[in-house]
């Protein structure tokens, strides 16, 4: 018994409940038997106990509540009228189902119940034609095996065997349970004739089994408490309160640790250690009181999915997987929706009907999986159809229309940047409003729900393979890991959640690796620009960090990366959350305050908040530079701006590539260079990226062409301009700087591979025409269909993510 | 500084110093009285906060009432003194300059706020009672908490 499982004992506390429940209804339903609401109630029930009982391995158990399911939902639509036969299959649906827990309850398992007078009881009142017979005792037991059969052969086989548990003595208990509570439903139904002795194959070891049990069953009795008596129902309020009273010791006994470690005194040293370990295993307590599995939520979803697959005509198994992974209940209500909503979303817009389904070659029943394991401090749930996916391309013209993005940075998006576009506020892909999504309650209301709480969203999908939607969602919000870091004299935390990794940088190499574009700070991440945002600026403060040092947390949120410069990085920690008050709240820079360890209090960032302001205050920024370089540039300059990056090309030429047009800015070795026929190609992040070096492109001389230098260099300084899945790499000799356009001269004086020329700083510089520099290293570059791969380099959707 | 008790409504208040002016907030309010605390400040906050304090683990915002009244900050080296108050179940902390008696005091010597009030702290102050030889300013902690 000391072995039974958590969930096992969930199941039975709850089942027990479910079972008076079940009872005041069906009596209720005799004084009523048309009420829809009573079947329902019924249905809801019987449903989650077969759930659970599949889940867990009861097969006796699934078997009789599947029939009683069946029955049930046939009552509840219409298709049966309740009449007293029925009734009384019900009732004896519930007392074997009764039976079955009290011997899972004492026997750890299902023991020798026999559920086939039940099921044939159930099965017999479903035949209109077959109620009258089902009275008779003889035609009961005769149809009884077969109609078990038909519904559920494994379980039945299972049933009948002899059981070698029936031995044990626990298994006998419920014998002789289940013979006194079959009598006494005998009594009752008159249409279910009690066959227990003729049933249960081997009769013979059941005598002394039961004398023996009898006895064991009294001296067992007072003893163990049954497990509804023994948990108790306790408000959440108290648990918070305990929570927060926990986190309070926590941080004492920081301190305290603290403190001891400095003293030499071994008693107190040692009582500091116990007390470390008892508070650690307090909070770890207390934490877990506040869990619950994730079924919870879960157990709901079944009824759901199939009340909506027959809406929309659809034939939808849902199969579950982790229903025992445990969070905290405060964010297990939090999810609740937005998971509702996306398995509405996969059975109304995922799952084909089964016709489109057949003509795909898939089976015609569409499966939606749900899945949650914990993953390093995190709850993943996954939300996947084996549907006909997302459209990618249509998500992208809806998204256009829906003016979200333009057509131009729309089509240097990767095909899994694109998907994320779903999230945007404002788009849904259903081109109808159906009656279960498309409401207006849109993917954006998920995401908002679930950054609320910390968490992240993303969206796989493939054509005509399926969707798989994954949340990240913490374990609890009430301690969370966090890196708490120094600014200006001050300590701040950062959720981990959003924390990437860390970058520090001595003052010479900052010198060189952070650069300035337009004003701008960014840093060149194994290629990948990353916007900088000084932290003591965002705040106005003055940095107390004069060395040149540069420590930067990248950081991610809402799908774009920043490094945030901050002072120095102290350490990484639990932190309690504390709420701050309403004058903090509505700044919306802090998602809260925290007590550190010395008693000092540091703000959490609120990292969402923070990029959302410090990314926009520099675009307003540029738009007013930009403003302002227009109103120079007076009337008669183009009206659009655009950034150029200028590169050397050798020969002392120079050329402009529009900025967004760049993808990254790489450095590659050169005898990474391998030749595929007359091009040259290198391997680069597990694809393979055609090469075309402007020099020779352009024709710069090559006798002093850096084309031969850089046979000799090295390093390859590399533009990678990316379009959907498909990149090239620009060779250049030197990457100078960014200049705006607006305030240039223009001349047509052009060569093949230019668009013209212009001056940009005091020199005449080629703007080189991006398209035909890339046809000449992959003349199939633009020739593309609707990409076949995801994609795999997970391209960023522009140089500046602003 | 005791005002006359009499079986008419009369109110407790507690006082402080703040610039010279006594102020009053009522006693029903007020969770503590603490010596001036460290603070963490607040990047970017209204200028009124002046910070956080770690009030036996709980998280108090402290406003900095001479600058929500309006007047010249606390001279350099003078500690403040910190009231806690609870309003709406919610703790927050005033920076006063330092804290006086219980009073109880009088509706009949209640009166509209002075006009010399400027407008700022005029929205803060309920208004004035009459003590002897002094004014004593109520202070509306709803509004000064608000916003």
């Amino acid at each position: 018994m000391d072995g039974m499982d958590d969930i096992v004992e969930d199941f039975l506390v709850e089942s027990h409940e479910n079972l008076d429940q079940l009872d005041r209804d069906l009596v209720a339903l005799e004084q009523d038997p048309g009420s829809r609401e009573r079947l329902s109630s019924i249905f809801r029930t019987i449903h989650t106990i077969k759930g659970t009982s599949g889940f867990l391995a009861f097969g006796k158990l699934e078997e009789v509540t599947h029939v009683g399911e069946n029955m049930l939902s046939k009552l509840r639509d219409g298709v049966l009228e309740l009449t007293p036969h029925r009734t009384d299959a019900l009732l004896t649906m519930v007392d074997t189902v009764r039976e079955l827990l009290g011997s899972i309850e004492t026997a750890g398992s299902e023991g020798a119940v026999d559920v086939s007078p039940a099921v044939a009881a159930i099965v017999a009142s479903m035949e209109p034609v077959a109620v009258a017979a089902a009275a008779g005792p003889g035609t009961t037991g005769t149809a009884a095996p077969a109609a078990a059969e038909a519904t559920e052969p494994p379980a039945t086989a299972e049933g009948t065997a002899p059981d070698p548990v029936l031995d044990d003595l626990p298994a006998g208990v419920a014998v002789t349970e289940a013979s006194a509570v079959l009598a006494e439903a005998a009594e009752v139904v008159d249409a279910v004739p009690v066959r227990r002795t003729d049933q249960t194959p081997p009769p013979a070891p059941k005598a002394p089994a039961r004398a023996a049990a009898e006895e064991h069953h009294e001296e067992q009795a007072p003893g163990r408490r049954a497990v509804a008596d023994s948990t108790i129902r306790v408000d959440v309020d108290l648990l918070d309160a305990l929570m927060q009273l926990v986190g309070e010791l926590v941080l004492t006994r920081n301190q305290i640790v603290q403190y001891v470690s400095r003293q030499a005194d071994t008693d107190l040293v040692r009582a500091g250690q116990r007390l470390n370990l008892i508070a650690s295993e307090l909070q770890e307590g207390v934490m877990k009181t506040r869990m619950q599995p994730i079924d919870h939520i879960w157990s709901k979803l079944p009824r759901v999915v199939r009340d909506l697959g027959q809406q929309c005509g659809k034939q939808v198994r849902l199969a579950m997987e982790g229903n025992e992974t445990e969070l905290d209940k405060t964010l297990l209500e939090a999810v609740k929706d937005p998971l509702t909503h996306l398995v509405r979303n996969s059975v109304d817009h995922g799952i084909e009907t089964p016709e489109a389904r057949r003509a795909a070659g898939k089976p015609a029943d569409g499966v939606l999986s749900l899945r949650a394991r914990h993953e390093s401090g995190q709850v993943v749930v996954e939300v996947a159809d084996d549907g006909g996916g997302i459209d990618a391309a249509r998500v992208g013209a809806k998204a256009v229309e829906r003016g979200l993005v333009t057509a131009d940075a729309l089509s240097r998006m990767s095909h899994s940047d694109v998907l994320q576009l779903i999230f945007s506020p404002g788009f849904s892909t259903a081109a109808a409003v159906t009656n279960v999504s498309g409401r207006g309650v849109g993917m954006d209301v998920v995401k908002t729900n679930i950054e609320a709480i910390g968490g992240t969203i993303e969206i796989e999908s493939e054509a005509g393979r399926g969707t798989c939607t994954r949340l990240r969602i913490p374990l609890t919000l009430a301690i969370v890991p966090a890196l708490t870091i120094e600014c200006a004299g001050d300590r701040y935390a950062i959720p981990q959640v959003s924390l990437q990794e860390l970058v520090s940088l001595d003052a010479e190499k900052a010198a060189s690796a952070v650069e300035e574009i337009g004003g701008a700070q960014v840093y060149r991440l194994r290629g990948e620009l990353l916007p900088l945002v000084r932290l003591a600026d965002v705040f106005g403060l003055t940095s107390d960090r004069h060395d040149g040092h540069v420590v930067i947390a990248v950081l991610r949120s809402e799908g774009r990366r920043f490094g945030l410069v901050v002072d120095r990085v102290i350490n990484t920690e639990e932190i309690v959350v504390k709420a701050v008050g309403a004058q903090l709240k509505s700044m919306g820079l802090y998602s809260g305050a925290t007590v550190l360890g010395d008693g000092t209090v540091a703000l959490i960032l609120d990292v969402q908040a923070l990029a959302r302001r410090a990314l926009r205050a520099e675009s307003v920024e540029r738009a007013e530079q930009r403003a302002q370089s227009q109103a120079d540039a007076h009337a008669a300059g183009p009206a659009e701006r655009q950034r150029m990056l200028l590169a050397a090309i050798g020969g002392g030429r120079r050329v402009a590539i529009p900025l967004d047009t760049v993808t990254r800015l790489e450095q590659l070795r050169a005898d990474s260079v391998e030749r595929v026929g007359s091009r040259e190609v290198v391997q680069y992040r597990g694809a393979i990226l055609p090469i075309v070096r402007l020099d020779r492109h352009l024709g710069a001389m090559p006798s002093y062409g850096y084309g031969e230098e850089t046979a000799a260099r090295e390093v390859l300084e590399v533009i990678v301009y990316a379009d959907r899945d498909r990149s090239v790499a620009i060779v250049v000799e030197e990457i100078l700087d960014i200049v705006d356009d607006s305030e240039v001269l223009h001349s047509d004086i052009d060569d093949a591979g230019l668009l013209g020329s212009a001056v940009f700083g005091d020199k005449v510089t080629e703007l080189l025409d991006v398209r035909a520099a890339i046809l000449a290293a992959d003349p199939s570059f633009y020739a593309f269909d609707a990409p076949a791969h995801p994609d795999a380099t997970g391209v960023p959707t522009g140089l500046l993510a602003v | 500084m005791s005002a006359p008790t009499t079986t008419r409504a009369t109110t407790q208040l507690a006082t402080f110093w703040l610039d010279g002016d006594l102020y009053g907030v009522e006693v029903a309010h007020v969770q503590e009285v603490l010596r001036a605390q460290k603070l963490t400040r607040v990047p970017l906050a209204p200028p009124a906060v002046a910070g956080l304090i770690n009030l036996r683990g709980q998280v108090v915002t402290a406003i900095e009432l001479r600058e929500r009244l309006g007047r010249p900050a606390r001279p350099e080296g003078a500690d403040s003194v910190v009231i806690v108050v609870r309003m709406h179940g919610e703790a927050v902390s005033f920076l006063v300059d330092g804290i006086a008696d219980v009073v109880h005091v009088d509706a009949a010597d209640f009166e509209q706020p002075p006009d010399t009030l400027d407008g700022r702290a005029r929205e803060l102050i309920r208004g004035a009672y009459k003590l002897d030889g002094r004014l004593l300013l109520a202070l509306d902690v709803a509004r000064v908490v608000a916003d």
